[in-house]
């Protein structure tokens, strides 16, 4: 594995992902989703609000990076705030 | 008979799954492992943090090149994809001709990019090459080695013609699938050629067009060979792309943190933008 040259905080975001994904999955076996239009102006399951939750908080890592001087727990915290407002009324 | 859900044959999903993690996954992986350190090697490395993003987006030469690499594929979806429909609709559907016209419009696909950035570079020559010399006799001044608009131009008409066959493709096996009784009802109706078009050929193409608007739009966002063949980027930055910047940073500077970075930018661009024709072309559906 060194090879791929992991760093702490890498390891912690695929960690993330990985038990985001696994605990959907799991949820979604439990309890399937059914598709429904929330805030969002299209009709969605709950694997896409996800995604659109993850590639906007994505977005918005990139534009704090991008455009202001924030530190970088600032866009984390929005994307978290954004992740369970979109996954909840989206 | 009351069916028994059996969810044992998402196993057979497993194989493509391997593949997928070794071919995409654990590279992108690397990737951003790579995008946060000064790294040379697996063995010389120091974590920057998200500097190297901060960089990427700030450079103005980065900036144009999205801007120019957001106008070639916009302006490669308005000429191929109408183009190809055309084409498609123009084509023979039976005898010898329909098998003529098939092989011909396969041609362009079956050459290597390199091949065809060499051959419209001779073909645009004022002194050998057959459109170079053919606007010099006329005497249109073309020079796509020296003048950007000459060069957007050559570029542009080289994709067209080296991909709109792919459309075009795809679209006349979507014609070939629709059954013949919409045409009869047409007909019974007395239905006008636009009519039989608008509400039934063009409905029926809804999911071959998404596939080659999506192909198109990724293949032309992340084009690399043909130009840098053609202009080598040139005159100036004019012709230089996204993929041809990167490379320039990964290959030619070796600066891999960077070009890592950049790289994962470019990646959530072709995403983002895929991802917005995906659901605007299958929106109406799920209304």
């Amino acid at each position: 594995m060194e090879w791929m040259a992991w760093t702490l905080p890498t390891a912690l975001f695929f960690v993330a992902v990985g038990v985001l994904l696994s605990c959907m999955t799991v949820f979604e076996l439990r309890r399937p989703c059914v598709e429904r239009r929330g805030f969002l102006p299209l009709v969605t399951s709950r694997g896409d609000r996800l995604f659109i939750g993850l590639l906007a908080s994505a977005y918005l890592h990139l534009a704090v990076i991008g455009a202001s001087d924030w530190p970088l727990w600032v866009a984390s915290l929005l994307s978290l705030a954004w992740l369970v407002v979109v996954l909840r009324w989206g | 008979m009351n069916k028994v859900p059996n969810n044992k044959a998402w196993w057979l999903v497993l194989p493509v799954f391997l593949l997928v993690a070794f071919s995409a996954v654990v590279p992108m992986m690397t990737v951003v492992n790579y995008s946060v350190q000064d790294i040379f090697d697996a063995s010389n490395r120091y974590f920057v943090g998200a500097d190297w993003y901060r960089q990427v987006l700030r450079d103005p030469a980065l900036h144009d090149a999205l801007l120019r690499q957001f106008i070639y594929s916009g302006c490669v979806l308005l000429i191929e994809i109408p183009l190809g429909i055309a084409i498609a609709l123009t084509m023979p559907t039976k005898g010898r001709m329909a098998s003529v016209c098939l092989i011909i419009m396969a041609i362009p696909l079956l050459i290597p990019w390199n091949v065809v950035g060499t051959i419209w570079q001779i073909f645009g020559r004022a002194d050998i090459g057959l459109l170079g010399a053919t606007l010099a006799k006329l005497g249109v001044s073309y020079n796509y080695a020296g003048d950007p608009l000459d060069a957007w131009v050559t570029v542009l008409v080289m994709d067209v013609w080296h991909w709109t066959s792919l459309v075009a493709l795809l679209c006349y096996s979507g014609l070939r699938a629709i059954p013949d009784v919409y045409y009869q009802a047409a007909r019974i109706d007395r239905a006008s050629g636009w009519a039989v078009f608008r509400h039934i050929q063009l409905p029926k193409l809804k999911s071959v067009l998404l596939i080659a608007v999506m192909l198109r739009f990724m293949d032309s966002f992340m084009i690399y060979t043909e130009p840098f063949v053609l202009t080598g980027g040139g005159p100036g930055n004019a012709t230089t792309f996204l993929s041809q910047t990167l490379t320039r940073m990964a290959v030619g500077q070796f600066d891999l943190g960077p070009a890592a970075a950049f790289s994962l930018v470019y990646f959530l661009i072709i995403l983002l933008v895929s991802w917005l024709f995906y659901t605007a072309m299958t929106h109406a559906d799920k209304e």
